[in-house]
């Protein structure tokens, strides 16, 4: 399972970081909290992944689409400026796709994590990240996702992705993800 | 050799737990009482002995320089007579004098004089019967005795501490004395703990903990190791402060969106939103008096420190200088604000008299953080950072006795100091 994450991961970063995949090694993606499946501590799958989605449809806009690197819904995270909170048009695509997925899939959940880098206070980035956080919200709330399926939530500075100090790490580490069942 | 090995057996014995803190003090204040603190008659045995731990809470204040003394025979104790010429000519100001002894109980009577030498008179003296186990609490005793009769202000070393430790992936709430010694896990966990905050009567701890995996407030009591629920509202929970009567606190929420002021009940009970803001409100701290929440808030375009009535109201802006201002912590006193500043690219504590608008930089370092008054306004803890490490640093309020806190392993960060003991 961890196997499957840092392919994900590789492709999210290479997406949405450009030149950083390079300086980030693929362990620290346990930082996002993936976690291997209840039932499956340690197993290696084959590098298709799966999220317990249970009587849900898999059809295009299934749960396998969610890890296919070729998919848009395998791509995860906004990136920010420092102190900003704005979501930018890059990334609209992305959060357009989510939408869609929630819309088709009622009866899933999402939790958007946000994060800010490790400078200044530790309580104002909890604020921060949580503003990241319900930014993307809202847009998906705009494209469709209901209010009852997705929670915005703050990590602050507290689970940095890279651990590194300077600008390279700290804007990976800007940052909300979306995360599905399983995921967190 | 062997001497050298018992030396460092004896300097182990005084810190008992490897883990805890380290204090290094940086700088001095100008002008320190020079005070003669005589080993106490009996204490011999005891390991720490009472007047060694006297004298380190002295001497780390900044305000007193314990004089080197050579080894006095007989022993003086608070019952000798005292030669205020032989202690006038060890360039003394003040001197203290004791002894301790075991009672048939097996108890400890200890029993301590304080002298000003310059005016050749006694000032006081105070005699303690106590347990084996309270004889470094005692010493705290007779050191906030000797600080306030000298310095006219109540001394904080019998008070405590609690800061947050990183070490590796596990984080650990702290509770520890003044000076470092007693440290006493709260909690310890695998998922980040943050904002520690005294309740006013120092039996309780409020703080933020990401165990269920988002930030959520709980109350603990210091003695007992049961967490209670504050706030666990959708998104995120976080900042508690409490009034200074401790009946409710004022919490950070995004249950309504973005973070905003509410006040609660350290039960849980009696939610009431107090800001209504388009922007981030976060950070509140009451004035000593009850009738202000100072917090952060970014309505304005860019973090900046406000004021509003704790029973709800308008805000006021209260910092203009610069375009990051976070943290506020009134003073003991109410009549000054600490922040941390950002200071070209650095993060800096800062001081700001209310009165005359005049702010001081406190630091010289980089990463400041999560300023906190010492209880009689004298001292602000701080967390910074330093060769990569986390550490705590304690600046004097004139800035200009630094100490700083280490951890051998480990991160230190998130400091509070706790109340008066009462």
């Amino acid at each position: 399972m961890r196997i499957v994450w840092a392919v994900l991961a590789a492709s999210i970063l290479a997406a949405c970081a450009g030149t950083q995949t390079d300086s980030q090694p693929p362990a620290a993606v346990e930082d996002r909290g993936a976690k291997p499946a209840a039932g499956a501590p340690g197993v290696q799958t084959a590098p298709i992944g799966s999220v317990d989605l249970t009587g849900r449809p898999a059809a295009a806009t299934g749960a396998a689409a969610l890890k296919d690197p070729n998919n848009i819904l395998s791509k995860r995270s906004v990136f920010y400026e420092f102190d900003k909170y704005d979501v930018k048009d890059e990334y609209q695509p992305m959060v357009d796709a989510h939408a869609k997925y929630l819309r088709a899939n009622a009866g899933t959940r999402m939790l958007i994590q946000g994060n800010t880098d490790e400078r200044g206070s530790r309580e104002y980035n909890i604020a921060l990240g949580q503003r990241r956080a319900e930014s993307v919200k809202r847009m998906l709330l705009l494209l469709g996702g209901r209010e009852d399926q997705i929670e915005a939530v703050s990590l602050g500075e507290e689970k940095p992705r890279a651990t590194g100090t300077g600008e390279e790490a700290w804007a990976q580490n800007r940052r909300s993800d979306m995360l599905y069942p399983g995921e967190y | 050799m062997r001497r050298l090995l018992a030396a460092l057996l004896l300097s182990l014995a005084a810190w008992p737990a490897l883990a805890q803190l380290s204090i290094e003090i940086t700088g001095a204040g100008a002008q320190r009482i020079p005070i003669a603190i005589a080993p106490f008659a009996g204490e011999a045995a005891l390991r720490p002995g009472v007047s060694s731990i006297v004298r380190a809470d002295l001497e780390r204040s900044g305000l007193f320089r314990a004089l080197e003394l050579p080894p006095l025979v007989p022993q003086p104790s608070e019952a000798s007579s005292v030669n205020y010429a032989e202690w006038k000519s060890r360039l003394a100001d003040a001197l203290v004098l004791g002894s301790v002894a075991v009672r048939a109980d097996g108890r400890f009577e200890v029993r301590f004089r304080l002298y000003d030498v310059v005016k050749q008179s006694p000032i006081g003296g105070v005699a303690y019967t106590v347990s084996r186990e309270q004889l470094r609490s005692t010493a705290h005793r007779i050191a906030d005795y000797v600080y306030e009769k000298l310095t006219g202000e109540k001394g904080v070393f019998s008070t405590r501490i609690a800061y947050v430790v990183k070490r590796g992936a596990r984080f650990e709430l702290q509770v520890a004395d003044a000076d470092g010694a007693n440290e006493q896990a709260m909690l310890v966990s695998n998922e980040p703990i943050l904002s520690p905050a005294w309740a006013p009567n120092g039996k309780r701890i409020a703080y933020v903990s990401f165990q269920n995996k988002k930030p959520i407030v709980y109350v603990q009591d210091i003695e007992v190791a049961k967490q209670n629920v504050v706030a666990n509202f959708k998104g995120s929970n976080s900042a508690p402060a409490w009034a200074p009567d401790g009946s409710r606190l004022a919490v950070v929420l995004s249950r309504d969106g973005n973070s905003q002021l509410y006040l609660i009940n350290p039960d849980g009970s009696n939610l009431r939103r107090l800001t209504n803001s388009a922007g981030i409100d976060t950070e509140p701290n009451f004035s000593p008096d009850g009738q202000w929440i100072y917090f952060t808030s970014d309505r304005g375009g860019s973090p900046q420190i406000y004021r509003m009535p704790a029973s709800g109201g308008e805000a006021q802006r209260v910092t203009f200088e610069g375009s990051y201002n976070v943290s506020p912590r009134i003073s003991p006193d109410g009549r000054s604000l600490a922040f941390i500043m950002r200071n070209g690219g650095k993060f800096q504590a800062a001081l700001l008299d209310l009165n005359t608008r005049q702010v001081q930089v406190l630091t010289d370092s980089e990463l400041d953080e999560s300023p906190s008054f010492a209880p009689n306004g004298r001292q602000i803890l701080l967390a910074t950072v330093i060769g990569g490490r986390g550490v705590l640093s304690a600046v004097s309020s004139d800035g200009r006795v630094k100490q700083r806190l280490t951890l051998s392993a480990g991160d230190v960060r998130e400091p509070a100091w706790g109340p008066l003991a009462h």
